[in-house]
């Protein structure tokens, strides 16, 4: 079962001040998952993803991609965030090439110009619909084609890993739900592995082949003071592992799991113990320290 | 039907023609009130100095500008205008380099902001016109003086403009670079860099003031030459006919100036939202 494991997440703490955020977090995301995090406001989920990708610094634990222990950010995973993703001094095209300028090592030459980057570019911006608005800087796209825009930045890269932060977040519904379509085909298409984390339950549901859910609300042994606890994960799903159309989002056993996963991770008045975590998923890893639970 | 007003009131909406009007007539005003108080002084005493007529301004353009002077054979608006703008220009051309690297170095790399920042802001307090003596006792009255002055007077606040700027970028571009491959010189050059520029821009169209001030008082004080040591020269001969040809003249190379730095601004930097 370990072969494929691309990210792997052991007894990782992390904390500011007082406040612990992270609270022993343990993971273990296969190659070509689709791996979607929610979890309420304050539980952790960007921050967990902010020591992914190496911003921050774990108090304490492990983080591995592909048996690497992870260093400050570099190409060994991609990201995509809510904003400020695109460089706005940049058109489009020279956004999406950037990556390669910098791997080439000619990033400080503005006449360098490699033909087979440039075509490898335009193939991604026709990948994400944006060949039109090749020479457009960013402030001149919509918000949903400057994420578009953004994905395809990343991806030229191939990153073993491909982390979004609340991607879609600020996009209107419509737009939205089409990103949402868009990102589903380019996964099954590329073979991605998507660490995706977002607020929305509804949106983590439909597109995850694996839900997570990070929360504060629980109980477990350490004593009575579990109001101050940091995020844990607390349910682990396995989701059919093909994209759906969006119509399932009506659909009633889609909108009872939606429910129950409300109750189980969003709901303060309702917390589960540490060992009765929902956590179906194959890959479920969970490694408790005695003073966590006794049993 | 609501009609917004003309002038009047929060809600005002002046049509094109009328601001056009508008912004022209404290000029009017100003040239006409100048004209009676003129007026006014010669009537009581025909050769008064202090509000020289037009036609006596007129004749003192025509000996500054575009009469040979007998002493030294040179038109003397223009030889002060070139011997001024080159040290305004050395001063500035100066503190803008060296502002541009230390604030891009202080604004990206933390270690670098706890070394200077401290210094910057103890500089950025001395008032350079306090250390104008010390200057030209260490650089002696010839040109380096006034270099230093005009550099000392403008370099700190581009400084602190610029590393505020290269700060302020977001953490999330920074990473973004990084994880494209990015290295840290690769960072500050190609994705900082340019996200500063129009703000160093807009800092320098800020500091000209400062760099006037400093030059005209560096002249004013030693100098042989120059715009502002003319007008502290003729000022001995009450010549205001030479003395208001000057400032409306020192006044229009700074609007000059400006307006070039605007343009820069809005041309080379298309993907600026701000323009």
């Amino acid at each position: 079962m370990n072969t494929n494991i691309k990210l792997r997440i052991a007894d990782v703490y992390k904390g500011y001040g007082d406040k612990v955020i992270l609270d022993n977090i343990d993971l273990k995301v296969q190659s070509g998952e689709f791996c979607t995090m929610v979890g309420p406001s304050g539980c952790g989920k960007s921050t967990l993803l902010k020591l992914i990708v190496g911003q921050e610094v774990a108090d304490d634990g492990e983080i591995h991609i592909d048996g690497n222990a992870v260093s400050f950010p570099n190409p060994e995973r991609g990201i995509v965030f809510q904003k400020y993703s695109l460089f706005p001094h940049m058109t489009v095209l020279e956004n999406v090439l950037i990556g390669m300028k910098f791997k080439s090592g000619k990033w400080w030459n503005p006449w360098h110009k490699n033909q087979a980057d440039v075509d490898e570019a335009m193939s991604y911006l026709k990948k994400v619909r944006l060949t039109e608005a090749k020479d457009k800087y960013p402030h001149e796209l919509s918000g949903g084609m400057q994420q578009r825009a953004a994905i395809a930045q990343a991806l030229i890269m191939k990153p073993p890993v491909l982390l979004m932060d609340e991607p879609f977040g600020a996009l209107d519904p419509d737009t939205r739900e089409e990103l949402q379509l868009f990102i589903l085909e380019l996964w099954e298409k590329e073979n991605l592995t998507i660490f995706f984390v977002t607020h929305d339950l509804e949106e983590a549901c439909f597109l995850g082949s694996r839900l997570l859910v990070l929360s504060q609300y629980y109980i477990d042994d350490r004593g009575e003071k579990t109001a101050t606890r940091g995020g844990k994960i607390v349910a682990d799903y396995p989701l059919p592992k093909v994209a759906n159309p969006t119509t399932v989002k009506t659909n009633n056993t889609f909108k009872e799991f939606i429910s129950k996963v409300r109750e189980e991770g969003f709901n303060p008045s309702s917390r589960q113990h540490v060992s009765e975590f929902n956590l179906k998923h194959a890959d479920k890893f969970q490694t408790l320290t005695q003073s966590e639970s006794s049993i | 039907m609501m009609k917004k007003p003309l002038f009047f009131g929060i809600h005002a909406a002046p049509p094109r023609y009328f601001k056009v009007f508008l912004s022209i007539l404290p000029f009017i005003i100003l040239i006409i009130a100048y004209f009676i108080a003129s007026d006014m002084r010669h009537t009581e005493n025909p050769s008064d100095k202090i509000l020289p007529t037009i036609s006596k301004i007129a004749d003192g353009i025509n000996q500054i500008a575009f009469t040979e002077n007998r002493r030294t054979g040179q038109y003397i608006l223009w030889s002060d205008t070139y011997s001024s703008l080159t040290r305004l220009l050395a001063g500035m051309v100066l503190a803008i380099i060296t502002a541009l690297f230390i604030g891009l170095n202080m604004g990206a790399f933390p270690g670098i902001t706890a070394l200077g920042r401290p210094l910057l802001i103890f500089v950025s307090m001395v008032p350079p016109l306090a250390i104008l003596p010390i200057l030209l006792i260490t650089f002696g009255i010839g040109e380096m003086g006034k270099i230093a002055l005009i550099f000392l007077g403008t370099f700190p606040f581009i400084t602190r403009d610029v590393s505020m700027a290269a700060a302020s970028i977001p953490k999330e571009q920074i990473t973004k670079a990084l994880t494209l491959g990015a290295s840290q010189t690769a960072v500050v050059y190609k994705i900082i860099l340019p996200q500063v520029l129009p703000r160093l821009v807009s800092s320098i169209r800020l500091s000209l003031g400062a760099g006037w001030l400093f030059l005209i008082a560096s002249e004013a004080i030693a100098s042989t030459d120059g715009l502002g040591y003319r007008i502290f020269l003729v000022r001995r001969y009450l010549s205001m006919d030479i003395i208001i040809p000057y400032v409306l003249w020192i006044t229009l190379l700074g609007f000059v100036l400006d307006f070039l730095l605007k343009t820069i601004n809005q041309k080379c930097f298309r993907w600026n939202t701000s323009n």
